[in-house]
């Protein structure tokens, strides 16, 4: 671990001057302390929290890749990696009035399908809606989805998209990571996926290192040699 | 010396039965991440006690009438496998299972934070696989340190021991054999990080004298229970580095 870095456990004290997601840090009045194990990075004398773990809390705007699993009569249940489960409705994938006389709903989206979408509303009283009218929104229909832990989605993609521009440069993969912990992977052949998938998982693994964009792009040349890509 | 009934639970050089000095521990074995499918889990042993704790949530409650509108309800199951015990144990919820389960539940929901996640269950299975004498401390020892595992953010982390009174005297960590012939049993849960106890129970009698100095003896052991807790949870991410 590279100086000024350290693993934290929950209840550890922590300066009061800690930053980091609020809802994360606990604050005693005199010190806080991390809600989760997490990374404390000392940098000129500034304290800054990184949760380790932690599960997807919808926020209005978020770009979410969700999984159709039910149906309803107007409506679509989407587990958006979530403990609450998303709503998507007919009419806003049509962008139209949905008629159910003459639009079959399972023709459209069905049990099993991703989808690609931005939570519209959510305050934690009720479940949050999602929309698909936007650029790059709907349904999945090509690629691979994988998933990892939500709290790892910032490092996946790295400073200034350091780390998911390397990956897509070196793999060839078009890779767009949402912050629900899906991703998904749109790569010219079958070894760059795999490739692309054990650069995403080492880097999950191993999230709390230093120097980890170049392990990962060393791996990614090493595989490249193996598997003649 | 002896008991009236000519048992006596403690050497003559004034250990106990096991070797152990009234202020000493069993040996404490820790695991995190035991179980694949949920959460968060975690194995925790104290001397031949053992119990296994897993955590699933937050989740949507299966029953929605149970969700609570401004935060999390936790559901805790303490339970004791058929095998845990020398004369096989029912495996239906006994009358002690249920309170045990309610106690543990409320030691654990000052430390977690619930709010966060309103509407929601987080589920705690605590399951003893071989009972010797301190299975709730044990079980909530190992239901912090799984929650802690699953990512549910938390004040601080719980720990909790037994002291018991036999032949009139305090000794920490009790075991089965010990807890059948003693006077009283208290076993304490407490977040040292924070101050706060959150399980405290008595069973038999203590002057208040007994019970000060017990509690002093729980405390003092919980925390290092507590700083093992955050040992085993780091250990994780440290064998990880490169």
């Amino acid at each position: 671990m590279a100086k000024g870095r350290r693993i934290v456990a929950p209840g550890e004290q922590l300066p009061p001057d800690t930053t980091g997601p609020e809802e994360y840090l606990v604050d005693h009045g005199e010190w806080k302390s991390p809600a989760t194990l997490g990374i404390v990075d000392e940098r000129d004398g500034k304290h800054v929290f990184i949760p380790l773990q932690g599960v997807y809390v919808p926020r209005k705007g978020d770009i979410v890749i969700g999984l159709i699993t039910g149906q309803g009569i107007v409506n679509w249940f989407v587990d958006i990696n979530s403990p609450y489960q998303a709503i998507l409705t007919v009419q806003d994938f049509l962008g139209r009035p949905f008629n159910p006389m003459t639009d079959d709903m399972s023709k459209l989206l069905r049990i099993g399908d991703y989808v690609k979408a931005q939570v519209q509303a959510f305050d934690r009283t009720r479940n949050p809606t999602l929309t698909v009218q936007g650029e790059g929104l709907g349904r999945i229909v090509e690629g691979k989805i994988v998933e990892v832990l939500p709290s790892r989605i910032p490092r996946i993609i790295g400073k200034k998209h350091s780390m998911i521009n390397m990956i897509s440069e070196e793999t060839g993969c078009e890779i767009y990571a949402a912050v629900n912990g899906r991703i998904h992977l749109k790569c010219p052949n079958e070894d760059s996926e795999t490739i692309a998938i054990l650069a995403i998982k080492k880097i999950e693994r191993e999230t709390h290192t230093v120097g980890l964009t170049e392990r990962v792009k060393r791996l990614i040349q090493e595989e490249k040699k193996v598997r003649g890509v | 010396m002896a008991r009236k009934d000519g048992v006596t639970l403690f050497r003559e050089d004034g250990t106990r039965l096991d070797g152990r000095r009234p202020d000493e521990m069993r040996p404490i074995r820790m695991e995190v991440g035991v179980l694949e499918n949920a959460d968060g889990s975690a194995m925790v042993e104290f001397g031949r006690t053992k119990v296994l704790a897993a955590v699933y949530g937050p989740r949507e409650p299966v029953q929605k009438y149970i969700a609570i509108p401004d935060k999390a309800v936790l559901r805790v199951r303490y339970h004791m496998a058929p095998f845990s015990t020398s004369e096989r144990k029912s495996p239906a919820p006994s009358r002690r299972e249920v309170e045990l389960s309610k106690v543990i539940r409320e030691a654990l929901e000052p430390v977690v934070l619930t709010d966060q996640f309103p509407r929601t269950a987080i589920d705690v299975f605590i399951e003893v696989l071989q009972a010797d004498g301190g299975t709730r401390t044990t079980g909530l020892t190992a239901a912090s340190l799984a929650l802690a595992d699953a990512g549910i953010p938390m004040r601080a982390l719980v720990g909790g021991v037994a002291v018991g009174k036999i032949q009139d005297k305090l000794v920490l960590d009790i075991d089965e054999f010990e807890d059948n012939y003693a006077e009283a049993d208290m076993p304490v849960g407490a977040a040292p990080d924070i101050g706060l106890v959150t399980l405290f129970q008595i069973n038999g009698v203590m002057t208040r004298e007994e019970v000060m100095k017990g509690l002093d003896m729980a405390l003092e052991a919980i925390n290092k229970i507590v700083e093992m807790e955050k040992e085993v949870l780091k250990s994780k991410y440290v064998k990880a580095e490169v």
